[in-house]
């Protein structure tokens, strides 16, 4: 007998917690939306009355209020969020430690070991709906199957508050028929290439010639059509699972656009105070730098380079960035939002070849005068001691400082 | 355990949080003794019946739910991370 696998969505997360926190919300169209004044005035999440006025995730809010003028908009609760999925896993902890986050408000569980006392899947997925209404006030839909990826999209079938069973011996009638983009490995560019191709649903990809799709889509080519056959043997990774740090990363959406390189160095400096904290927690060194520049166009464009010594030192990587944006960015836009990524992550207790040319001096002994400034932090506090420059108005956004250390171990 | 549907309510409500005295026991168990109102009103909870995590179905928010008989009234009692509320009648103010 195969496994059985669970994966329960919370259906509209953000918005239904914010309507089971606020009841005088309950039967209005709600949104969720970020802050206008930070630019980040778009649509993070709806309730099914405001669904019904054809609003959409991602979308403006003036767009979202000229579809419903009544729409009431909240900003969001992030603490909250983490808080009550936090205690969603705690209920499916009650039946498994087989839980793999995938994002904040979707689990994967696999209950195959506990079929004997709960019953089947099926009838552990209502009681998990039951439960999870009883004792938090939301609604999730549930897919049953026989692995990750069907059960995924069994939950997307049928919403809200919904099982959706996907058996091995029926799959065939039950999801061949369905566009290949509803299945979880087919995105909108791989949905192009398959399209052009006149493979339209998940059966046409399960058919679909495998030299083909390996030719145009590689590694990923194969594997979806092995998804689509059910092939699909991945674990259900163990609730206290960590996965690795493979980077960290700082990105934010400034208050105006940026129009110089001094005004980007300015917020490059800013995160990277922040990426070099993580860093020092973590006891990390980066190995090399990533930066993602997204102009006023929404034209998003990123690079990378290795780091001739590896360091943990912020003042290192946001020179690194720097050079590296100046070397790549050709500035026909002016710039909306600023990413820096600490890559290539190694421990920094991990021995290092040296390059005989680089010269590592310089980077150990700037990195002994942040840990200096890190104490002085710890101390008095993260601003106790800044760079000049980043004491004035640096067109930084104001609205978020609580850090959230997201379920699948990413932290933001 | 059977999720039983909760009844439906005309009355508006509001979240009212109280102060509690407690009784501790050395193993560890929570017993709440009274309940002040905000108004000063000091409820004595006459008996404890359940106890469960169940989220507030008139007023929003979950937490450990205590329901509780006082003068011959049953009505719920919360505790969420270490706050206690109770889902008051919002035009009489409890």
């Amino acid at each position: 007998m195969g496994r059985t696998i669970l994966h329960c969505d919370m259906n509209n997360f953000y918005a239904s917690v914010e309507c089971m926190l606020n009841m005088k919300l309950r039967d209005k169209p709600v949104a969720v939306g970020g802050d206008v004044e930070n630019r980040h005035g778009i649509i993070l999440a709806k309730n099914y009355h405001a669904k019904k006025y054809g609003i959409q995730t991602g979308e403006a809010l003036w767009q979202a209020r000229q579809k419903c003028p009544d729409l009431i908009i909240v900003p969001p609760h992030y603490e909250e969020y983490l808080k009550y999925s936090k205690l969603a896993r705690e209920i499916y902890s009650q039946y498994t430690d087989l839980i793999e986050p995938y994002g904040m408000d979707e689990c994967w569980l696999d209950v195959t070991g506990c079929r004997n006392i709960c019953g089947t899947g099926e009838e552990i997925a209502n009681r998990l709906r039951e439960q999870m209404y009883f004792e938090l006030g939301l609604t999730i839909s549930v897919g049953v199957s026989f692995n990750k990826i069907f059960a995924k999209l069994g939950s997307d079938m049928k919403k809200p508050n919904a099982t959706t069973v996907i058996p091995e011996d029926t799959f065939r009638e039950k999801i061949w028929g369905l566009p290949a983009s509803d299945m979880l490995g087919v995105g909108r560019a791989t949905e192009k290439v398959l399209n052009s191709y006149c493979i339209r649903t998940i059966g046409d990809l399960a058919q679909a010639p495998r030299e083909l799709l390996k030719r145009r889509l590689g590694k990923c080519g194969e594997m979806i059509i092995q998804y689509a056959n059910g092939l699909d043997h991945s674990p259900v990774a163990p609730m206290d699972y960590e996965p690795p740090i493979k980077s960290v990363g700082h990105g934010i959406t400034t208050k105006e656009d940026l129009e110089n390189a001094a005004e980007v160095w300015n917020v490059m400096l800013s995160l990277v105070q922040d990426i070099g904290h993580k860093l020092r927690v973590y006891k990390k060194k980066a190995g090399g730098v990533a930066i993602c520049i997204r102009n006023n166009q929404l034209e998003t464009k990123q690079w990378q380079c290795q780091l001739p010594v590896k360091t943990y030192s912020s003042a290192v990587i946001a020179k690194a960035a720097f050079d590296l944006f100046t070397r790549s960015y050709v500035w026909n836009n002016d710039i909306r939002s600023v990413t820096v990524r600490a890559i290539n992550l190694s421990s920094q207790s991990e021995p290092e070849q040296l390059t005989l040319f680089a010269d590592s001096s310089e980077v150990v002994k700037r990195e002994r005068l942040e840990d200096t400034i890190e104490n002085i932090r710890e101390r008095f506090g993260k601003n106790a001691i800044l760079p000049a420059t980043l004491c004035r108005s640096i067109k930084m956004p104001t609205d978020r400082d609580v850090e959230l250390q997201m379920p699948t171990g990413m932290v933001m | 355990m059977s999720y039983a549907s909760t009844e439906q309510n005309t009355i508006e409500h509001r979240k009212v949080y109280v102060e509690v005295t407690l009784k501790v026991s050395p193993e560890g168990n929570v017993r709440p003794l009274t309940i002040t109102f905000e108004d000063g009103i000091v409820y004595e909870i006459d008996r404890l019946k359940q106890r469960c995590r169940a989220h507030a179905t008139k007023v929003g928010g979950t937490g450990i739910r205590y329901t509780i008989v006082v003068n011959n009234h049953e009505t719920y009692l919360f505790e969420d991370e270490g706050k206690w509320f109770v889902e008051a009648k919002a035009q009489s103010g409890g």
